[in-house]
């Protein structure tokens, strides 16, 4: 926790609101090291009611922003979970003070790698690693820097479901209700396989500079680019790949016999892979994912999970995808078994749907439904009525 | 042999109004001790778990398979956990309730004698509903047409139904003592009320029970 003293700055500046703390107030990593001055970028929807009991913090996925529910400024691109967070929505702004944070180590504001460290060049690689429990630890100071003592919802999906684990896990009594969505309490083998690829691409790109990039001017497109396709392969479903492409070929009646993109599944790759680029730090997508490899929640409580939550006076909501294998049922289903164990108030919602790990951010009316119901009910049960900012 | 209530005074007179067809469900809620950590295995829309929390101040939990279930059941503010009884109990500890119920759903599992043994692992005692196979028009309606039964509590045509083992208030009396269960309560119940005529011993309820709802403890 910071001292309510701590120096610590709002801006607004460029369409980004950042909270600054001084280089007097270092955020404590999980490695020993320590940040500072300490840059938290943010961004807010709705009003904070009078007692400060509506506030609910969504944090965001591996290459998210916090631009839940509005376009973003500086990249034009719309906001990313625009059917869940909004007036009338399921989390609804009319009745919901809704924050979500840039994580730690990103790059839409937050500190990051590719942030000036003390000496004013970019830290590059000399930015220290960073932890999930670090990223959490990080978005405390800005819930208190707010005024909020508890919120009432830390919810996320994929990464950003370990970010609210990891919130119910260190302030229990801060979290009045948990929703954690097609993630895991421990990031796994095959996992962390598919990020060491991203990483060796990145980082066998010549413009990747030993981590340097920034201040050669260069930067490791390329590189990024395929540890982007990597990744997205395993977002989606093969149903989905199926559905979607199939072998149906790209712009042309037959395969061209060489190595341009003749199928469509790889043009969608290529396209997903270039658009990623103007919008991503490399060293950043390094640090993240190395974050998640050490993600393992149950380490930190002598092995089982159970124990990170023991007692939990938290409501919880575990959601699964059917056909997700980046974090598959059975990871959820693993959280859930924990949370009974520890006896928690513990839901688990198994969605049927052939869209991969992404449903979350798709169209998926049973998933909405559900998670209506987990944050209407939660409402109810703290005394949050449908009035407190009138839904529309 | 075991003495059956023959009428349950306690039990409420109206039916739960949240669901008219469930009879079961008052007499599980008379059963229940108030304050009781209860487990409801099968437990649908949750409403005999809303029916618990209201009635009995239970600190319920549910486990439920199907998605529309799972779903009214979050609604309801119900914790709940979307699984099958053969599949997932393992999941709960031991110990860890008062009262774990299977209503209606025993005869739907693919290892009954498996999930009895899982009830009592979980919880101090078990509740179960079925629908009773010895009842008299089912032994009718079989020793005259020849035919499976289609009766009211079982409703469905053979090869429609979700029913795989169904079984008799005495084949299921017979179970519970054959695993070491004790029973400590057992309720008929006939024409939609609780209690059944004639129904004083388990050998007559078979007769005359539509359903039957046991109170289980371990021995």
């Amino acid at each position: 926790m910071i001292p309510a003293s701590a120096p610590a700055k709002w801006t607004a500046t460029g369409g980004l609101r950042t909270l600054v703390f001084a280089a007097n107030a270092p955020l404590q990593l999980s490695s020993g090291a320590h940040i500072a001055p300490l840059t938290i970028a943010f961004e807010t929807y709705g009003a904070l009611n009078t007692d400060k009991s509506n506030a609910i913090l969504v944090c965001h996925a591996l290459t998210g922003d916090q631009f839940v529910a509005s376009p973003n400024p500086i990249t034009g691109r719309p906001a990313w979970w625009p059917r869940i967070v909004g007036p009338g929505l399921p989390i609804d702004t009319n009745r919901f003070y809704v924050i979500c944070a840039n994580i730690l180590g990103g790059c839409m504001g937050a500190t990051g790698p590719a942030s000036p460290a003390p000496d004013g060049a970019a830290y590059g690689l000399r930015f220290p690693a960073v932890t999930v429990a670090d990223m959490v630890r990080a978005q405390a100071q800005l819930i208190e820097a707010l005024g909020i003592s508890s919120l009432f919802c830390v919810i996320g999906g994929s990464i950003g479901g370990m970010q609210a684990l990891q919130w119910a896990a260190a302030y229990p009594k801060r979290v009045f209700a948990c929703a954690a969505i097609a993630t895991a309490a421990r990031h796994s083998a095959q996992n962390i396989a598919f990020y060491e690829v991203g990483r060796q691409a990145i980082m066998a790109d010549p413009d990747w500079r030993g981590g340097d990039y920034v201040k050669h001017g260069v930067r490791p497109a390329k590189g990024l680019a395929v540890a982007r396709m990597a990744a997205h392969i395993t977002y989606m479903s093969e149903a989905a790949l199926k559905h979607k492409f199939d072998r149906e070929l790209q712009a042309r009646d037959e395969v061209s016999f060489g190595f341009d993109a003749d199928f469509q599944v790889e043009s969608y790759l290529r396209h997903q892979g270039a658009s990623f680029v103007d919008r991503f730090d490399a060293n950043s997508y390094l640090y993240i994912t190395r974050a998640v490899d050490y993600f393992d929640l149950a380490a930190d409580y002598g092995g089982a999970l159970a124990q990170a939550f023991k007692d939990s006076p938290t409501r919880f909501c575990v959601f699964a995808f059917s056909s997700d294998w980046h974090y598959p049922p059975a990871e959820n289903r693993a959280i859930a078994r924990a949370l009974v164990a520890a006896g928690a108030e513990a839901s688990y919602v198994e969605i049927e749907t052939d869209k991969g790990h992404d449903a979350f951010l798709l169209e998926e009316p049973a998933f909405e439904s559900a998670l209506t119901g987990f944050i209407d009910a939660a409402a109810a049960a703290r005394g949050l009525t449908l009035n407190a900012g009138a839904r529309a | 042999m075991t003495v059956l209530e023959l009428s349950n005074p306690a039990a409420p007179a109206r039916r739960p109004v949240n669901d008219p067809s469930r009879v079961d469900y008052a007499v599980i809620a008379n059963m229940v001790r108030a304050g009781a950590r209860v487990l409801d295995i099968g437990c649908g829309d949750g409403a005999l778990l809303d029916l618990l929390a209201r009635s009995k101040n239970v600190r319920g939990r549910g486990l439920e398979l199907s998605q529309a279930g799972v779903n009214a059941c979050v609604a309801r503010g119900l914790a709940v956990i979307q699984g099958d009884a053969d599949r997932d109990l393992a999941d709960f500890p031991d110990d860890s309730f008062d009262y774990v119920i299977l209503s209606d759903t025993i005869q739907q599992v693919r290892h009954p004698r498996r999930v009895l043994g899982e009830l009592m692992r979980i919880g101090a005692r078990a509740i179960v509903s079925f629908p009773n196979f010895g009842h008299w028009r089912v032994r009718w309606l079989l020793a005259t047409r020849g035919r499976m039964p289609d009766t009211p509590a079982l409703p469905s045509r053979w090869c429609d139904t979700e029913n795989l083992h169904l079984c008799t208030v005495r084949d299921f009396a017979e179970l519970a003592a054959e695993m070491g269960y004790r029973i400590e309560r057992a309720m008929p119940i006939a024409r939609g009320h609780a209690g059944a005529p004639f129904a004083k011993t388990i050998w007559r309820a078979n007769w005359f029970a539509e359903e039957a709802v046991f109170l289980l403890a371990r021995a």
